[in-house]
């Protein structure tokens, strides 16, 4: 994952690698569903019963629950709260932040527990740690040795897009 | 701020509307919603009060088919008008990729459009963006209103960098797609520069 200018990038390869950390904790951490947004609320991948849930609406409305107790830390004078838990009577939901950047999502029933999911979580948020920090060494070894595919975009793409 | 998958070769950005409480951010959202193929679009979500305020965002979804193999998704935002939430507004304009301004063409409203984009630009700066770089697109909300201004005096008055501007009347869908068209585009040009 790199910056492209202002844009998250994410290539094949780091997909893979995030997609089998996902995979793993999934398992794991006996999870019903375990995802991973930007705090933009773009969400970057996920893993588990998918169908189920609105993933863009949780995505979503995870970023917007973070940016908002984000919020509340810095008026107490906290850089951030790195885990959030919500408990419900069936479902519950961890949050936590990756790198400042990323939040990874677990959502799991009483198949599973609260200890062992946050057990698994600080394994795999280590992971992913990884995979940013490599990715950012890669994105400025590399520079800009990819063009955006969107360089020869016209105004006739564009029109295209709206024409239904 | 934008996210390219490379992997499955989509791309999302995030588009944000502004302006003053009761102007009708949600309406856009709303029609645009209404108008748009089930397959195309997700949830409308909305944070909003009992009495139909918004009090954090509204988000929608929206999935406008494939742009050089990409397939391309817009995700728009409201942020709550009402002035005491500024906050919120702040944290929702975090990665925007385009702004658009709902301004009220009531006469009594104008006070409070002046108001709402001089709001913008300083939030839009504490979130790192230049209101003068950013894509932008202003709409002239509430045209069959009887006290609405004239469109050159609000053109004068709130028109910032010769930016877009369209008359609208959101609650009859008059505007939205060309207000929405208009920054859209602009988004994706400013991607073709990366």
């Amino acid at each position: 994952m790199s910056m492209m200018g202002h844009s998250l990038v994410v290539y094949e390869e780091e997909f893979e690698r995030i997609n089998s950390i996902l995979s793993r904790l999934w398992v794991d951490a006996n999870a019903k569903i375990v995802f991973l947004v930007d705090k933009n609320g773009q969400q970057i991948a996920a893993k588990g019963d998918l169908e189920k849930v609105d993933a863009t609406s949780l995505a979503s409305l995870t970023a917007g629950n973070v940016a908002a107790t984000d919020g509340l830390a810095r008026l107490i004078g906290e850089k951030e709260f790195s885990i959030l838990f919500h408990e419900g009577e069936k479902d519950n939901i961890h949050i936590s932040i990756v790198s400042q950047r990323l939040i990874l999502v677990v959502i799991f029933d009483e198949r599973s527990s609260l200890g062992l999911v946050r057990l698994r979580v600080r394994k795999s948020a280590a992971e992913l740690e990884e995979v940013l920090t490599l990715m950012a060494s890669k994105a400025a070894q590399e520079g800009q040795a990819q063009p955006s595919p969107f360089a020869e975009i016209t105004d006739e793409d564009i029109d295209a897009l709206f024409s239904e | 701020m934008s996210f390219i998958n490379y992997a499955s070769r989509e791309i999302n950005c995030k588009i944000v509307y502004y302006g003053p409480g009761l102007c009708g951010k949600t309406t856009n959202l709303q029609f645009i919603y209404e108008k748009t193929n089930p397959q195309n679009k997700g949830q409308l979500i909305s944070l909003a009060t009992e009495t139909d305020r918004t009090l954090f965002f509204d988000f929608l979804p929206l999935d406008l088919g494939t742009v050089r193999g990409f397939r391309t998704r817009f995700h728009l935002y409201t942020v709550p008008g009402q002035v005491f939430y500024d906050a919120s507004r702040k944290l929702i304009l975090k990665g925007v990729d385009g702004v658009i301004f709902v301004a009220d063409s009531q006469e009594a409203r104008q006070d409070a459009n002046i108001e709402s984009l001089d709001n913008l630009r300083i939030n839009l700066r504490e979130n790192g963006f230049d209101v003068m770089a950013v894509p932008y697109a202003l709409q002239f909300n509430k045209r069959d209103m009887p006290t609405a201004m004239p469109y050159e005096l609000m053109f004068r008055e709130l028109n910032i960098k010769g930016e877009p501007t369209f008359e609208a009347v959101a609650t009859k869908g008059v505007g939205v797609f060309e207000t929405l068209k208009a920054v859209a585009k602009q988004v994706l040009h400013e991607l073709s520069k990366k």
